[in-house]
């Protein structure tokens, strides 16, 4: 069985720059690390491999030449390899755009069994592009599964977590599957991992490469366009007051809510 | 072009209270452009398609069929991408939830046209959508324009008021989809509610939070006690999570849902970024904490210093006072 898990470097800190001329993000000069969310998704895909004999998988990311870090930390944990989509001509994609490349490459490199990806990236938080890349190549997509239920050589049976409860489904192979946090504990690296990483080799594939239509990557494909990049201020400068003791803070607590109307 | 969709969520044929509020957000956007507002509604043995009307609705695109009784990926936004390719809306908008999230993405891949998430604002300038939506957990907010149609955004569930609606035309139009469309890869097996949960947490009026500062799982009963009274959900940061003392589907924040209640509650919560990424936009915040410089007393409208795990019990016990 082969698998892909689609992964993200997103900005480790909450100090993020744009670049208000473009209405991308400034990516050099922060700190990155591998989408936390994306980190059940490589679990998940290396825990079939620990059932299924036969299974390999392979880590793919696009993003700047740094993003292979993404792709290290993927193998250091249990990925076999990975690759780095990564031209100048791919930067500022929108999700449609990174969904075409990631199809693009998806074919390049042969086709997976199951294409696993997090439920959405910290940074852009839209969960679009793992449904689109799934849509890009005509397979189902499962999204928001929190158990695989059953996975055999054709087919996939899961739980999604869905507003209420859970829904169980079942598809035949090939499938993409969005996973939520519920879904396992992603384990830390061990040192041979981290030495598997250490000295594994990322490889790269650009448009040329991956024959991707020009006319439909980065910020050219894009159908959206960032018009406005603004900074909100969220404070409210609400009434806070020190609580004399818990009935008056309770009492007082009510008050406000009857202020309000809310009760 | 034929003016503004809006995408009805059924759930066992019944229409979900978020349709209305979609309804809402296209109602604006249909008037500014001088169109019609039309909400498709795909499942079976749909209930009250009236009540899309009364809600904003000129025109209900009805798709009533036993074999979509269930959400199938593949068999929705093929109906919906045949009815977008024949009428030509101009913009089309569907909730933030996991339908939503699902459906919207395969539908903008198919019909190639761009989509934005869980925005906050949609606007009309010079007959084109602006989309305003936060990222990066609120620190950041873009304005988004498509260039392509239809426009496809994302909104999220409670961010508007349904409304009542009486100049509409009450038009149902029933297309004719050809069998080929209904076949499914899918094989839909079942659904098991969650117990744990009353109401989805994102469609909650008021949401009730705990987090470390509630101390032990023993203290949460509490937290579910006052959502009861207030006809509420419980939710919780992400360390409460951690702890064990309340599952996953209950988090709020950037790794969790996004919630915009009436009210939000946060007992013993500090109020880390990634934890009011999920709840700045509620429209009333509370908060109980006994640190003063906790960031969450920024964004309150009304904060008491004050133990959490001591206030609660009085609250509980004034509000059951009353309620006689
Ligand atoms: C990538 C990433 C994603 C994340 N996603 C989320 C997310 O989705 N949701 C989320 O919530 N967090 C998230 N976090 C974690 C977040 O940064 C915080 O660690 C978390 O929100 C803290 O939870 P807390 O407020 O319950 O705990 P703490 O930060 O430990 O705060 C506890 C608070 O309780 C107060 N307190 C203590 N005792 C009492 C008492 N008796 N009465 C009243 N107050 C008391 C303390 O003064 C303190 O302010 C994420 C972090 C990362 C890095
Ligand atoms: N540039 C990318 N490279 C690889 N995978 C990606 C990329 N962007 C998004 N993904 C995948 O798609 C998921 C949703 O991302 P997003 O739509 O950006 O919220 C992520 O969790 C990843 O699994």
């Amino acid at each position: 069985m082969r698998i892909a898990v689609l992964i993200k470097q997103v900005p480790a800190t909450d100090k993020v720059r744009m670049d208000e001329k473009t209405g991308t993000m400034v990516r050099s000069e922060m700190e990155a690390e591998l989408n936390p969310l994306d980190m059940y998704a490589v679990e998940e895909a290396v825990r079939i491999k620990e059932r299924m004999k036969d299974a390999h998988v392979t880590a793919i990311t696009m993003g700047p030449p740094a993003a292979s870090d993404a792709i290290k930390d993927a193998i250091s944990i249990g990925c076999d390899d990975g690759y780095l989509l990564t031209d100048r001509r791919f930067a500022g994609a929108d999700t449609w755009a990174t969904a075409y490349t990631l199809s693009m490459a998806i074919k390049k490199l042969g086709g997976f069994d199951l294409i696993f990806c997090g439920e959405r990236a910290t940074d852009g938080e839209t969960g679009q592009v793992g449904p689109s890349v799934g849509a890009q190549m005509g397979i189902p997509v499962l999204t928001y599964v929190s158990e695989i239920s059953e996975l055999t050589g054709d087919h996939i049976r899961v739980k999604r977590a869905i507003e209420g409860g859970h829904e169980t489904v079942e598809v035949d192979l090939p499938a993409l599957v969005s996973v939520v946090k519920e879904i396992n504990e992603p384990r830390l690296p061990n040192l041979s991992g981290k030495l598997k990483a250490k000295s594994a080799i990322v490889s790269n594939l650009d448009a040329a490469g991956m024959e991707a239509d020009q006319s439909k990557i980065g910020l050219g494909g894009s159908p959206t366009r960032v018009v406005k990049v603004f900074y909100p201020k969220i404070t409210r400068n609400g009434k806070i007051v020190r609580s004399k003791d818990p009935h008056t803070a309770a009492k007082a607590l009510i008050e406000f809510l009857k202020s309000k109307e809310i009760i | 072009m034929s003016g503004v969709w809006t995408l009805a969520e059924l759930r066992e044929g019944q229409i979900s209270p978020v349709s209305y509020e979609l309804l809402a957000w296209g109602r604006s956007l249909a008037d500014s452009l001088e169109v019609e507002l039309s909400s498709i509604a795909l499942g079976s043995k749909i209930h009250d398609v009236n009540s899309l009307f009364d809600h904003g609705a000129d025109i209900v695109y009805k798709v009533d069929d036993d074999r979509i009784e269930h959400f199938l990926p593949d068999v929705y936004s093929n109906v919906i991408t045949k009815l977008a390719k024949a009428y030509h809306p101009q913009i089309i908008i569907a909730s933030a939830t996991t339908y939503g999230r699902t459906i919207m993405p395969i539908l903008s891949t198919k019909l190639n046209t761009g989509l934005t998430a869980d925005c906050t604002k949609l606007e009309i300038e010079n007959g084109t959508l602006l989309q305003t939506r936060p990222a990066i957990g609120g620190n950041v907010m873009a304005t988004i324009r498509t260039q392509t149609t239809p426009q496809m955004a994302t909104v999220r569930p409670r961010s508007k008021k349904p409304i009542s609606y009486d100049k509409s035309q009450r038009k149902i139009v029933i297309p004719k989809i050809e069998d080929e469309l209904f076949k499914s890869a899918y094989r839909w097996m079942k659904f098991e509610k969650d117990e744990s949960i009353d109401s989805p947490i994102q469609e909650s009026d008021i949401v009730v939070s705990g987090g470390r500062g509630m101390k032990d799982e023993n203290h949460f009963e509490m937290l579910y006690e006052l959502a009861k009274k207030f006809n509420g959900t419980v939710g919780a940061s992400r360390t409460a999570v951690d702890m064990g003392w309340i599952p996953y589907s209950h988090q709020v924040g950037l790794s969790g849902k996004t919630v915009n209640p009436r009210l939000y509650m946060a007992f013993g919560i500090s109020g880390a970024i990634q934890h009011i990424a999920g709840m700045s936009s509620s429209e009333v915040v509370v908060a109980v904490n006994t640190d003063p410089d906790a960031p969450i007393f920024n964004v309150a409208d009304f904060g008491i210093i004050g133990d959490a795990t001591e206030i609660l019990p009085e609250l509980l016990k004034a509000l059951g006072d009353e309620n006689g």
